[in-house]
């Protein structure tokens, strides 16, 4: 077990945005959560990368609690996120980008006077060819198109080696072909990291999903189950999928 | 071999400033006064990198540069000071005779060593800077409000400074240097000599500043200005960072400061006014921000214009100046140097300029 949340809640301004009894994930295990806007499933991910803090529960990631640590810490222990607007720095070269995001010391001694590790070059050449950004290396990142900067922020994830990725909306602003690369590169990621995905888009869901599909509406979990379970799950239907159908049916 | 623009440009500065200026002066075509005045804008410029690594490289807009500046110069003067005073066989500077103080403060004591006070004028502003920084960084006060509060640091200190009880000269300052290091301050192969550790200190901090924003320091540094949220997410600690880029700033600073008064011989409380900072910010802004280059160009251009302009048309230099200001904004964002990359882009010289390191605003 990598990660498990227990009771967890949080409210802004008296709205309750996630009340979560229970989560929990397994090692190498790839986790879609689909849900209505407002569902809280970004607060979900604020909470797991520190970015929110909880009213209440519990999180355990790999022994340790994380409730109360900075977003430093809890990135030291190996969570990284991209978010749903690419973040990515625009003034640096995606080369740049990707060497602040490799895993290594990250104090301010070492960043003034380490040389660069041996073989940290290759693997971010090796990522960017991975990512399609290779001939864009040295290009400022501000330059590059919406789905490119998603890939740059993917490889910055991935590049951090953490051992659990939150991916929020990856194929949002992409084309179909570039939606399916991203969902190969995430199935092939799931091999050897824990990957927490979340998706509007069902082709691209159906594309990943190959456990299980976790359905949040309205801060709670209403059910938990594989792609095809789901789907046909009368009351995701009726609070999610209800408009979208027409979409599904052609699947 | 092929010389890369950037180089030619570095070795035409040092080739004017430490070969002809002073052969110039020995001929006789340049007068020591001018060497002086030259010698004083490379601290301005050496100031000015300090601002440019905290502001245009991190994006932190710190408007007390000026105090540091001061600190610095206030640790060297004081020693100039005691120096002079125990030539003239006095126990206390004529100030403190004046407002009855009998016993030299305590916190005087050190500066009758000129390494004490060397070390002291660089370590003051970065423990001061430092301890600052540290609230101003850990409550997260980001932007205008950065803004604002250095720049009522910079004022409050100033307040402190005009104060006799705060024993360092009142209005007046510190003034009435004699000699440093046994050599007579007033001697024009000194004040020569002052210019060349001055110039020799310009090019060793931009040396450093350059080492520094190309490191992977220097990175982080320009990933907080562009991002801060995501810098955390990578597991850098932002606090760390920004501290560290502040007092390397501050130091900047205090290293003018103290090479700025044997060459002026007076410091007072009006080096640190809040108005003294928000000029230093003009040069950086002017000269090109988030450029080494643009910093130092800026300084020196900026200085050498004003006096230009107080001694022909006294009244005028705040409205060129601000005329100046809004030209830069409006139309030039990169500076003066982002200008002259511009012109030359223009008649086809390609200078192939490192690439600038302005991303957000």
């Amino acid at each position: 077990m990598l990660l498990e949340v227990n009771d967890l809640a949080v409210a802004f301004g008296g709205v309750q945005a996630l009340h979560l009894q229970h989560f929990q994930l397994e090692e190498q295990e790839l986790r879609v959560i689909i849900g209505p806007n407002g569902a809280g499933k970004s607060t979900f991910m604020d909470i797991l990368c520190g970015k929110t803090q909880p009213d209440t529960g519990a999180i355990l990631f790999n022994g340790h609690d994380l409730t109360g640590l900075t977003a430093v810490q809890i990135a030291e222990l190996g969570i990284g996120r991209k978010f749903q607007q690419p973040s990515v720095f625009p003034g640096l070269t995606v080369f740049e980008n990707m060497w602040l995001a490799t895993r290594m010391k990250k104090d301010v001694f070492s960043a003034l006077f380490r040389k660069m590790p041996a073989g940290c070059k290759e693997k971010i050449e090796a990522m960017a060819e991975r990512v399609g950004l290779a001939a864009a290396l040295h290009r400022p990142a501000g330059a590059l198109s919406h789905g490119q900067k998603q890939w740059l922020e993917i490889a910055i994830v991935v590049l951090q080696d953490p051992r659990l990725l939150l991916i929020d909306e990856p194929a949002a602003g992409m084309s179909d072909q570039e939606a399916e690369k991203t969902g190969e590169l995430l199935l092939e990621l799931s091999r050897q990291h824990s990957v927490i995905v979340i998706e509007h888009d069902m082709h691209f869901v159906k594309q990943i999903a190959n456990r299980l599909v976790s359905v949040l509406v309205n801060g709670k979990l209403l059910t938990e189950g594989p792609f095809e379970t789901v789907k046909n799950d009368q009351r995701v239907i009726d609070c999610y999928l209800g408009r979208a159908n027409a979409q599904l049916e052609k699947l | 071999m092929q010389l890369k623009p950037a180089k030619l440009v570095n070795i035409l500065f040092i080739l004017f400033f430490a070969v002809v200026l002073p052969v110039g002066n020995m001929l006789g075509w340049v007068s020591i006064n001018s060497i002086s005045l030259w010698g004083r804008y490379c601290c301005f410029a050496i100031a000015a990198l300090g601002i440019d690594l905290i502001w245009g490289y991190t994006g932190i807009m710190s408007m007390c540069q000026a105090f540091f500046f001061c600190l610095g110069g206030y640790c060297i003067g004081m020693h100039l000071l005691l120096k002079a005073t125990a030539l003239q066989g006095q126990a206390l500077p004529d100030f403190m005779t004046w407002n009855d103080i009998t016993v030299l403060p305590a916190f005087w004591q050190p500066f009758h060593g000129l390494v004490p006070a060397v070390v002291l004028a660089l370590l003051v502003p970065a423990a001061v800077a430092f301890i600052i920084g540290y609230f101003i960084f850990k409550s997260r006060i980001k932007g205008v409000y950065m803004a604002i509060i250095t720049q009522a640091l910079a004022l409050s200190m100033y307040l402190l400074f005009l104060r006799n009880e705060t024993n360092l000269g009142g209005t007046n300052g510190l003034t009435g240097f004699k000699n440093l290091l046994g050599f007579d301050l007033y001697k024009p192969h000194v004040k020569l000599g002052l210019y060349l550790v001055t110039l020799a200190m310009l090019c060793l901090s931009y040396w450093a500043c350059y080492k520094m924003v190309h490191s992977k320091f220097g990175k982080v540094l320009q990933a907080i200005r562009d991002s801060e949220a995501r810098v955390g997410f990578t597991a850098y600690r932002v606090l760390h960072y920004k501290l560290a880029a502040f007092v390397m700033a501050a130091m900047l600073g205090g290293l003018a400061g103290m090479l700025y008064v044997p060459q002026t011989g007076i410091i007072t409380p009006g080096r640190m006014d809040v108005r003294a900072s928000v000029e230093m910010l003009m040069w950086v802004a002017l000269g090109g921000r988030g450029n080494l280059k643009g910093a130092v160009i800026g300084a020196l251009l900026v200085n050498c214009v004003y006096s230009y302009f107080t001694s022909v048309f006294p009244q005028g230099w705040l409205f060129i100046l601000g005329l100046l200001y809004i030209l830069t904004v409006l139309y030039f964002d990169k500076g003066f140097l982002g200008l002259l990359e511009k012109i030359g882009a223009g008649i086809g010289i390609k200078t192939n300029p490192e690439r600038y390191a302005t991303g957000s605003k």
